[in-house]
């Protein structure tokens, strides 16, 4: 598997990151990509769960393979979403592609940046990129998502097989 | 996960579907529906629409692409679809042809615009094999450097749809209709739309097209044929699809917008 290499923008963002909250970290090199402390959906969505809220994005894989964003359909603050459902879609290269929510819980926050600035979800994927924020409703399960190890493996594999 | 139905050869079942004239917004909704709510593979050909209608994608403004005023005037359906891509105008002339696909039956195939856009190539590939120099360029098939089928795609978690307007023939006036769009393909050049664009008539005929296409698609997935009336959502089904006409006051709204 060919060696990720960091966009410097995105190295940018997570240096910001690491300065304003938790500390994350790149994993691997061969997946460099992928963030440490976060928990991940083989749906190619990422849970950042502080406090009452998790914040949910897609990842730098999921950006990658689906090109630049052009447009992004997010639900309303106040509505719900439901684990392995889809709660909005981003348009890329011709497609809209579902984002499918990890886990439970009450919409709490959207990005709004995201509808003037969708390449956000390119540019900076796990920071400036974030979709919504979430109060779960039922914590445990993130204790069935992907750790950032999992996740690595998880998309080496997936890419080999294709 | 959808159950894979396995049939001659040990390939995917995937149903055909072949309609004529039915209206775009219909074949839209049914699309979506089946999208949505089957877990079955299915091809769906459309060989012509009923009347002129303007198909923009999920994202599309009226007023960067379409030209509002005549399209008010001459009353012109403007439809937003549920699939992403660009304004297309559609009419007698127009050759549909969908594929809705459950990911694990492409298996080869990354559930991603790219990897199902270079899949589609390769059908059609076969398709116009020994008649011309059909290409995918950059999102377009083209014949040389004239596009004649744009596409666009839905892609949900486990299934997706890659959909095909192709150009058998078409009314140059009706593309007077469409504004030269922002995001235009590099190999359009800024050419006028009519310069751009190219008519398969020149090549194919329909019936030879259509047959065409499902012999390529006998290559992927064991066929059958199901009617179109069979695949109509009932009326009881809770699903809302999200393709709509837009309204006379949306579009004049639009024309009111300064750009």
């Amino acid at each position: 598997m060919a060696l990720r290499i960091w966009a410097s923008s995105t190295a940018n963002a997570l240096r910001l990151s690491s300065a304003t909250g938790p500390h994350f970290s790149p994993l691997s090199r061969s997946f460099s990509s992928v963030l440490d402390g976060l928990k991940y959906a083989n749906s190619h969505e990422w849970v950042k769960h502080e406090g009452h809220v998790a914040t949910i994005g897609i990842t730098h894989h999921a950006q990658d393979h689906l090109g630049e964003v052009v447009f992004v359909e997010l639900p309303e603050a106040g509505g719900s979403v439901t684990k392995d459902t889809s709660f909005g879609a981003v348009e890329s290269v011709k497609a809209t592609s579902d984002i499918n929510s990890p886990i439970s819980g009450e919409i709490v926050e959207v990005n709004s940046k995201l509808s003037s600035t969708p390449g956000l979800i390119n540019s900076s994927p796990y920071e400036h990129g974030w979709m919504i924020k979430v109060k779960p409703s039922n914590p445990k399960e993130l204790e069935h998502l992907m750790g950032a190890k999992q996740y690595t493996k998880f998309c080496e594999e997936e890419d080999a097989a294709h | 996960m959808a159950t894979r139905q396995v049939a001659r050869a040990g390939l995917p079942l995937m149903n055909i579907v072949r309609m004529k004239g039915v209206p775009i917004l219909q074949q839209l909704e049914v699309e979506e529906c089946l999208l949505r709510t089957s877990s079955e593979n299915w091809c769906i050909i459309n060989d012509g629409t009923d009347k002129p209608n303007i198909v923009m994608g999920i994202s599309g403004k009226p007023a960067e692409l379409v030209e509002i005023s005549p399209v008010l005037e001459d009353k012109i359906p403007v439809i937003r679809r549920f699939t992403g891509g660009g304004t297309v105008i559609v009419d007698h002339g127009t050759i549909f042809v969908s594929f809705i696909c459950n990911k694990d039956d492409v298996a080869d195939v990354q559930p991603y615009p790219r990897p199902i856009m270079s899949w589609s190539s390769l059908l059609y590939s076969q398709v116009f094999q020994g008649v011309t120099n059909f290409r995918l360029r950059e999102n377009d098939y083209v014949f040389g450097h004239r596009k004649f089928g744009g596409n666009a795609q839905s892609i949900t978690k486990n299934r997706w749809i890659h959909h095909t307007s192709f150009l058998w023939d078409y009314e140059a006036r009706n593309m007077s209709y469409l504004r030269l769009p922002k995001r235009a393909p590099e190999y359009r050049l800024a050419r006028d739309h009519l310069d751009f664009i190219c008519p398969m008539k020149d090549y194919l005929s329909r019936s030879e097209f259509i047959t065409r296409t499902i012999d390529a698609a006998e290559s992927h997935f064991s066929v059958e044929s199901t009617e179109f009336e069979a695949v109509k959502p009932p009326s009881n089904m809770k699903f809302t699809p999200t393709s709509r006409l837009l309204t006379n006051q949306e579009l004049e709204a639009a024309g009111n917008t300064s750009i």
